[in-house]
């Protein structure tokens, strides 16, 4: 995996928001373009390939990827539903929208289908307690889950992928 | 009617725009800022009596005042938009709708304390808002509020945000500074403090969200009419986000002079309890802070009605009272389950401790282990006590606040409601079954005070 003109372009403006000689603070987005670029999951060659860009250490990269839970180590689905499981959420019935999930697509979490289209990960409160139960898709944020809308969203991201295809 | 001052302009069409901000009244106050000295901003700020809004509540012109300037070496301010404690949404709220206000306080606060490049740091879940902010900055740049010689003062500012990646510790502020430099968000031990040695080992204030953005009306209406809003020491306004079982979740605005039960109840605010049902127990600042039974919600020990202020929520302490915190306020309804709450709160600091720490590390995943046991039907009566000691051995033993964090949730939950982890333990298939029958708690039960 190697970084586009464009990509590398990003890169600089990022690495331009710090003084001279602190762009290893760049690390962090740079990574998060890295995962974009990489299908959605950091390789150790992505990461080397980012230490390489920043000139620092691979091991710089690794223990920060390491550390952080939206980095993500292994590959995984077209969609990935990241539910939040956390307090609030239970109490709005996030138990019962993970169970849904599970059943339906017929993986636990932390797995992805076989299809490789979904990827069910449980994660930790996203901020978003007053708009429970959600979770995260992407960019962007699918809130007020209830079964079907968890059912709609699951067959809206089939047909995209059909028409894509 | 609540007095509205942050969340005033929130329903104006395109007031996430600079035009319609700028139109409505937005910058006034950078304006009048960039007409004071730096130094008699920040004494306004200090005659606000403003409190930091991010969960500790320290006064934000003594932390302003502790910052070190020594000659040729740059200062820095960051904001903390790292809002990560659960119940908390506040920060995401005027950052979405209101991103110029923020933009603003920061711009004022960056004047005030001579920072130059300036950062927000915010979580790396809210991607979107990354891209509102962006939007917003470049507004400012454009309309020459941020830049070069900004309002022709010869001062110049930039606003860059950095995106973070999943990491609550990064909400500490020294974490937050480590991960702004690219590393692991592992806490630095204090002293030195940020206002010596912060970002890059330079001077540094690192400030919540809505302190920054409450700024902006104390340089409009002045410090002092600022602090004679709300009640004591509790001045201004407190963002409160609502969430659990109420029938009207959100953020709401208050001047700090209105009951617990108020807010509970009234429409304005949460709009009381789904279906009818009763109060069992509130967490009123966050996933940290100590849960209080219905009782203990609604008045303090002494039987005084509980006021949403800083000093009455804290009231008896720890043994009867809780906290302020982020003001991430949490409603348990009579069919929830404390145990199975517990168990969420501590799963959740299990994984985000940061491993520095072996009470935190080691501690929040036996706890972990120990309220699964006694949730699904596996726990004795000794787990209890076991759980109560861990809690306190983490407790004022780690670098950071999270081991406290971790901590008190537990404590409180024992202390409050110690017969329903004996009853999990003493029915284990019931518990299972999770026919819990415990709507009693729902009734004002006697106070063990200590």
């Amino acid at each position: 995996m190697k970084f586009s003109e464009q990509k590398i372009q990003k890169v600089k403006e990022i690495i331009a928001r710090f003084p001279e000689g602190k762009h290893k603070s760049a690390l962090i987005p740079v990574l998060h373009i890295a995962q974009e670029e990489n299908g959605g999951w950091l390789s150790v060659e992505a990461m080397d390939h980012v230490a390489e860009l920043l000139q620092i250490k691979p091991i710089e990269v690794y223990e920060v990827a390491t550390f952080y839970s939206m980095y993500n180590l292994k590959p995984v689905g077209k969609f990935l539903f990241e539910v939040c499981q956390t307090g609030p959420c239970m109490l709005n019935g996030s138990d019962q929208i993970i169970d849904h999930i599970k059943q339906k697509l017929g993986i636990k979490a932390g797995e992805t289908t076989g299809d490789g289209m979904f990827t069910l990960k449980t994660v930790e409160c996203l901020g978003a307690c007053g708009y429970a139960p959600m979770m995260q898709m992407g960019k962007f944020y699918k809130e007020h889950l209830t079964i079907d809308k968890v059912d709609k969203i699951i067959a809206e991201c089939r047909s995209n992928a059909e028409r894509n295809n | 009617m609540g007095k509205k001052i942050l969340l005033e302009k929130e329903h104006i069409e395109g007031i996430r725009y600079f035009d319609t901000y700028r139109k409505n009244g937005g910058y006034a106050a950078a304006d009048k800022a960039f007409k004071m000295s730096a130094a008699d901003v920040v004494e306004e700020v200090k005659k606000s009596g403003l409190r930091g809004r991010g969960g500790a509540g320290f006064p934000t012109g003594m932390k302003w005042s502790f910052l070190a300037k020594p000659e040729g070496v740059p200062r820095y301010l960051v904001c903390n938009a790292d809002e990560s404690e659960p119940g908390t949404f506040k920060d995401r709220y005027l950052m979405e709708f209101l991103p110029h206000l923020l933009i603003e306080g920061l711009l004022i606060s960056s004047y005030a304390l001579g920072s130059e490049r300036t950062y927000i740091y915010i979580r790396g879940e809210y991607a979107w808002i990354e891209d509102i902010l962006d939007e917003a900055i470049a507004e400012a740049n454009r309309a020459g509020y941020l830049g070069q010689n900004i309002l022709g003062s010869g001062f110049n500012c930039q606003i860059y945000v950095q995106r973070g990646a999943g990491a609550y510790i990064c909400g500490e502020e020294t974490a937050l500074l480590e991960s702004l430099e690219g590393k692991r968000g592992n806490p630095r031990i204090k002293p030195p403090f940020p206002a010596i040695k912060g970002l890059w080992d330079c001077p540094t204030v690192v400030n919540n969200v809505e302190t920054l953005a409450a700024v902006v009306p104390i340089i409009l209406m002045g410090g002092e009419a600022y602090s004679k809003i709300g009640l004591g020491k509790s001045t201004g306004t407190k963002l409160i986000s609502a969430c659990g079982n109420i029938n009207k979740q959100g953020v709401y605005e208050i001047d700090m002079t209105i009951s617990v039960e108020e807010f509970i109840y009234s429409d304005e605010y949460c709009g009381g309890i789904p279906n009818g049902k009763k109060l069992k127990a509130c967490i009123p600042g966050g996933s940290s802070v100590p849960i209080l039974p219905a009782n203990l919600t609604l008045k303090t020990a002494k039987g005084e009605a509980r006021m949403m202020t800083y000093e009455s929520l804290a009231d008896g302490g720890f043994p009867t009272g809780s906290m302020m915190g982020s003001g991430g306020f949490i409603v348990l309804d009579e069919d929830q389950c404390v145990v199975r709450h517990t168990l969420s709160l501590a799963r959740f600091y299990r994984h985000e401790s940061c491993g520095q720490c072996s009470p935190c590390r080691e501690g929040t995943g036996w706890m972990e282990k120990i309220l699964h046991n006694i949730e699904y039907g596996k726990g004795e009566m000794k787990d209890i006590d076991l759980l109560w000691d861990i809690q306190s051995k983490i407790e004022g033993n780690t670098i950071c606040p999270l081991g406290d964090a971790a901590a008190w949730p537990v404590a409180a939950a024992i202390r409050h409601f110690r017969d329903e982890f004996e009853w999990h333990v003493l029915n284990p298939e019931e518990a299972l079954k999770r026919n819990f029958g415990l709507a009693h708690y729902a009734d004002p039960i006697e106070v063990a005070v200590g």
